[in-house]
């Protein structure tokens, strides 16, 4: 998709090294906003510009413009602890997030944008008799699915992470972990860039600055935007806009059963190779892995109330802390760097909502929660399936709005790994 | 990290307090005449505002009394504790500007979003 003088290969680096690296053209255009598009994508993370991309590129609708308040890639997309797997428990989240983790698998190669993805495994901890019961019983329905799951007994998991605390003295002692080895870890930025370049090189404008302020309706059939950069017409928008989905709901009379809360995460400083996979655990709830800069990147739990203002309480940071060096007590006087917490919007279910709604033309794609990054190509591309055909992709299906009434929900709680 | 005067206690740290959620959301009085959209409405559907919200909390880790919080949750400002029973207090919506320097415009912010 990508034109071949502006593909970057061995080549282009050569020539470019030629003129000092000063004639790098930029990887997306900065276009004028046209008055009217095929279809509108309110949200420039992962999720929306994966949409704008399938929408390109799976259903042949260029005129697009991805709407972003912010700049690209500066909300949840970077603010993440980028983990990648599929090891859901439900046959719906098993299929839909493996999708997404196949579609990992040739995105470098197919964005020609090196999106980092490292295949070293996430291991899933048990530190009680029920732990070892619920992965047990996860690692099974995993492999009915066809989703790639072992179990490792305690000596397995030292042998695998040798760095971890395996001492039966300790207060959550390690009984065993389940192990997806094609999960893994990729580079977030690259992966909005990637999609960004490559959506605009099929001509998809990418507006960034630009927030929306109403959402037009005539009739029932959605009709355009109000932006603080003027009116833009479009009889289909996908809103993708992660903790803010009941904001814009809002402008279009609907209520979501979204609450939006803090999550946050933090990086050590840098140090040599000592951590070469991702582990988590539910029970004393943190996870953990180190990367290619050597940091070690370190994810907590939600804070318990309804936040907008992207940061939370020390409690949360100091009750991760103290798990992570419960588990790795080499990691007891490295120094922290830098935290940040994200606004994520979590559904009753802990699964996503992607769907049409009552209003023609209006679709949202949100409640993705705590675990939306590893979700991102496979999330575009169903939801790019809805835009385009007005009814959901097989695999998007179960994820209608509908469910709240009909009470067919999804309970991925045991999965999400993060406490709700 | 929030500081909440709790009614019966005075003011304490937020770690020995856990939210309850929306506040004044009723308990529909015929529940056998509701449909399944009602249903939804009252046991899922949330209003999730960005700006004043009136809040159950419980003072679990202390008296373990619950009452409410009207908290400005673009801000994490808290506007007022009332009891629970009692109506929420009239008060003026700041304009939700989040710490990390989102600007004034838009957001659906109240202050703006009717201009």
């Amino acid at each position: 998709m990508i034109k071949r003088s502006k593909k970057y290969s061995v080549f282009s680096l050569v020539k470019n090294a030629l003129s000092y690296h000063e004639n790098w053209q930029p990887a997306w255009r900065n276009p004028e906003i046209k008055k009217e598009y095929d279809a509108i994508i309110v949200g420039g993370g992962g999720h929306g510009l994966t949409t704008a991309y399938y929408l390109a590129k799976n259903h042949g609708i260029k005129n697009i413009a991805v709407v972003e308040k912010g700049w690209i890639g500066g909300g949840n997309t970077g603010r993440n602890t980028t983990i990648i797997r599929s090891n859901y428990l439900w046959d719906q989240s098993a299929a839909i997030y493996d999708h997404a983790l196949k579609l990992w698998e040739g995105m470098s190669q197919e964005l020609n944008y090196n999106v980092m993805f490292s295949q070293r495994g996430v291991m899933n901890v048990a530190h009680n008799l029920h732990d070892v019961r619920e992965l047990k019983r996860r690692w099974h329905a995993n492999r009915l699915n066809g989703v790639d799951c072992e179990w490792l007994n305690t000596k397995e998991v030292k042998k695998f992470c040798p760095v971890i605390n395996t001492s039966p003295n300790i207060r959550y002692p390690v009984l065993g972990a389940t192990l997806q080895r094609r999960a893994g870890t990729a580079r977030h930025d690259a992966v909005a860039w990637g999609y960004a370049r490559g959506a605009d090189a099929m001509g998809v404008d990418i507006i960034q600055n630009c927030e929306v302020t109403e959402i037009n309706i005539n009739n029932g059939n959605v009709t355009g935007i109000e932006t603080t950069r003027g009116t833009i017409k479009s009889k289909k928008i996908g809103v993708v806009c992660a903790g803010h989905s009941s904001v814009i709901a809002k402008m279009a009379g609907i209520k979501l059963p979204l609450e939006s809360r803090p999550l946050q995460a933090l990086v050590s400083e840098p140090v040599k190779p000592v951590i070469d996979t991702v582990v988590m655990s539910n029970t004393i709830h943190a996870y953990v892995s180190q990367s290619d800069k050597g940091e070690l990147v370190i994810g907590a739990g939600t804070d318990g109330y309804n936040s907008y203002s992207q940061r939370g309480g020390f409690n949360i940071v100091e009750d991760t802390i103290m798990a992570i060096v419960e588990l790795f007590p080499l990691f007891s006087r490295m120094k922290m760097l830098r935290h940040w917490g994200g606004i994520v919007d979590i559904c009753p279910d802990a699964s996503p909502i992607i769907s049409k709604t009552h209003i023609n033309g209006l679709y949202f794609n949100c409640g993705w929660g705590t675990g939306g990054f590893k979700a991102t190509p496979g999330s575009g591309w169903v939801f790019a399936h809805t835009i385009a055909n007005d009814q959901p992709h097989a695999l998007n299906a179960p994820f209608s709005i509908n469910r709240f009434s009909s009470g067919e929900l999804v309970d991925e709680h045991g999965a999400a790994a993060v406490a709700h | 990290m929030l500081i909440i005067n709790c009614p019966y206690c005075g003011e304490r740290e937020q770690e020995e307090f856990s939210c309850g959620g929306e506040a004044h959301i009723e308990r529909p009085k015929n529940p056998p005449d509701l449909n399944d959209d009602q249903w939804a409405d009252y046991l899922f559907l949330r209003q999730n505002i960005k700006g004043l919200q009136y809040e159950r909390w419980n003072h679990s880790f202390g008296c373990r009394q619950w009452f409410n919080v009207a908290r400005n949750t673009a801000t994490d400002e808290i506007l007022a504790v009332y009891k629970m029973g009692e109506k929420p207090p009239a008060l003026e919506s700041n304009n939700p500007i989040t710490p990390c320097g989102e600007p004034a415009i838009g957001s659906g912010n109240f202050s703006t979003s009717k201009k």
